[in-house]
């Protein structure tokens, strides 16, 4: 498995050699990710065509080595961060962050890919681990350099919010450090299929809560969001997206793997995760109607959105409903990922990012605000996006469970989203009188290119949701 | 036995201190030092867990180890950050 092993060492590789020569860092950094896509893809083909497969690196197996396992669920995530981190990469080309000068700007410029390709390689290693430990050490990896990118821009905001990160970020670790010993010393071993087993002892039940309540942190599931708005509104937007979009997904990916590890017996953990699910449905769709600011509705969006997520995952049971769960993943990755992008780019011509004035008389809306419609569409659930299908998935799964309370939970929270969005969507919309008749139109940059691929991919991967779902077929659950 | 329950109890205390620290105090060093002593408290726990009647276990100190380089790294960018943010902290 070449490819695999591509995966692993070629973001890593990339990230040393951007850091060596800061002039190139920008094409080499561009390079990597387009190879890193390919290689996803053809890993994508291997397993459609030979099912899952594993790995044990230098021939050393499981008690000793460390298994690297690659499937449907595995390659799914894998082809995410590698198409969402392409589109994001494509805008950070021509990126012109508005809140730094000349000096700043270039230490940004020249600082964001070695972190984006560190960040990369980890989340690659993250989803092709098939063992605790080694999951827990690729969070490090992620967490620290998911750090750098907040703190990227160099204002005073975005330090405190990376300073509180890394320290929430590191408790969530430790929390996950010790939950791994324990289970260690219940079963023995840190493979991910101990959890069967863990499920059945009050020792390994006490490593599950751990390692769950420190991935809860990492994934800003509520309570336990408090880092999160702060850090991804006052990023730079590349860097927004790359956080919202895929970090915190791979918090969500493992719990979702302990989840359906763990089958019948982890109905407690499922439960826990729908309660909180959907809390942060309605404390983030709460703060998003409130925001002031264009990416703080954004980011609390994504505490919401995480929750509609948790909420999948835990009313999923051992049933098929987990792949809702999948899809709104995807959706909420290349959606996010649009939309900071796209309010990066309003907030760049304006000049501003507040609400209140979005439609100003002498500036026509562009391609982004286009984007961010797009996007909003798709995070509501509206057809065909992605996000129409995951949801669809899921709210049928519940009516035939006659689970009528968790249906009347999402559909709050569905029009939740539908209110706060329109907040913004709707500003964009108030064409005519408003718009004075000499308004000029915004320049086109690579920046709407990267928000309008996106938001298009989350509309088309609605088309072609059977993709991912025949990915994750080759699941064994 | 008894050695080994006074070491859980003293990582588990150290551990809650910290904690208390963590969420109450807003000073950014205050703060970096609350995280290392969470880190020694649980590193106490792993290596009282891992110490069984047949001699110590080597696995759960690998795993300390590789959390005390963590530690150090993380430590390290924190006091970064907190120099940046100056002495008026958040």
């Amino acid at each position: 498995m070449t490819e695999t092993l591509v995966l692993l060492s070629l973001p890593f590789l990339a990230a040393l050699a951007a850091a060596l020569h800061a002039r190139l860092s920008a094409p080499i950094g561009i390079g990597a990710t387009a190879l890193n896509a390919a290689a996803a893809v053809l890993i994508a083909g291997g397993v459609l065509r030979e099912g899952p497969a594993t790995t044990a690196i230098g021939g050393w197996s499981s008690p000793l080595g460390i298994p690297l396992v690659v499937d449907g669920l595995a390659v799914v995530m894998l082809l995410m961060t590698a198409f969402v981190g392409l589109g994001v990469a494509v805008h950070a080309m021509g990126r012109s962050p508005m809140d730094a000068g000349p000096a700043r700007l270039a230490q940004t410029r020249r600082w964001f890919w070695p972190l984006w390709l560190m960040t990369l390689g980890a989340m690659n290693a993250l989803f092709l681990s098939g063992d605790l430990f080694n999951l827990y050490v690729a969070f490090e990896i992620l967490g620290l350099t998911a750090v750098g990118l907040t703190a990227l821009s160099g204002s005073r905001s975005a330090t405190a919010a990376a300073f509180d990160y890394l320290i929430a970020g590191l408790v969530g670790s430790l929390m996950v450090l010790l939950g791994i010993a324990i289970a260690y010393a219940a079963v023995g071993q840190v493979d991910l299929d101990i959890i069967p087993s863990l499920v059945a002892t009050m020792q390994g039940r006490i490593a599950l809560a751990l390692i769950v309540a420190g991935l809860a942190i990492k994934g800003a599931l509520f309570p336990l969001h408090f880092w999160m708005p702060a850090a991804h509104s006052s990023a730079v937007p590349s860097a927004s997206a790359l956080l919202s979009a895929l970090v915190v997904k791979t918090a969500l990916y493992v719990l979702l793997r302990v989840s359906l590890e763990g089958g019948a017996d982890a109905a407690p953990l499922r439960a826990l995760l729908g309660a909180a699910g959907a809390g942060a449905m309605f404390w983030g769709g709460w703060n998003a109607l409130r925001a002031e600011r264009l990416k703080l509705l954004v980011a609390h969006s994504t505490v919401a959105q995480i929750g509609l997520i948790a909420v999948a995952i835990g009313v999923a049971g051992d049933g098929m409903l987990w792949k809702a769960a999948v899809l709104l993943i995807l959706s909420h990755a290349l959606a996010k990922a649009a939309m900071f992008l796209a309010a990066g780019r309003i907030a760049e011509e304006l000049g501003h990012d507040r609400i209140s004035g979005l439609n100003r008389e002498d500036l026509r809306p562009g391609a982004a605000e286009f984007a961010f419609a797009i996007a909003a569409i798709s995070l509501v659930g509206l057809p065909p996006t992605a996000g129409f299908i995951g949801k669809w998935i899921l709210m049928e799964g519940l009516i035939d469970d006659g689970a009528w309370l968790w249906v009347g939970l999402i559909l709050i929270g569905t029009v939740l989203s539908a209110a706060y969005l329109a907040r913004v969507v709707s500003r964009c919309l108030r064409g005519g009188p408003h718009v004075a008749p000499g308004a000029r139109r915004p320049e086109w940059r690579s920046g709407d290119a990267a928000a309008l691929g996106l938001a298009t991919g989350a509309l088309a991967l609605g088309l072609a949701s059977s993709i991912p779902v025949a990915l994750l077929e080759l699941t064994p659950a | 036995m008894t050695p080994d329950l006074v070491y859980l109890a003293t990582g588990a205390g150290l551990g809650a201190l910290a904690l208390w620290r963590l969420t109450t105090s807003s000073d950014p060093l205050r703060r970096v030092l609350a995280l290392n002593v969470l880190a020694v408290g649980i590193a106490m726990i792993l290596l009282a867990a891992a110490h069984g009647p047949g001699g110590a276990d080597a696995v759960p100190q690998a795993f300390v180890l590789t959390g005390i380089v963590v530690l150090v790294a993380v430590t390290a960018a924190l006091l970064a950050l907190a120099e940046t943010l100056g002495p008026r902290g958040d």
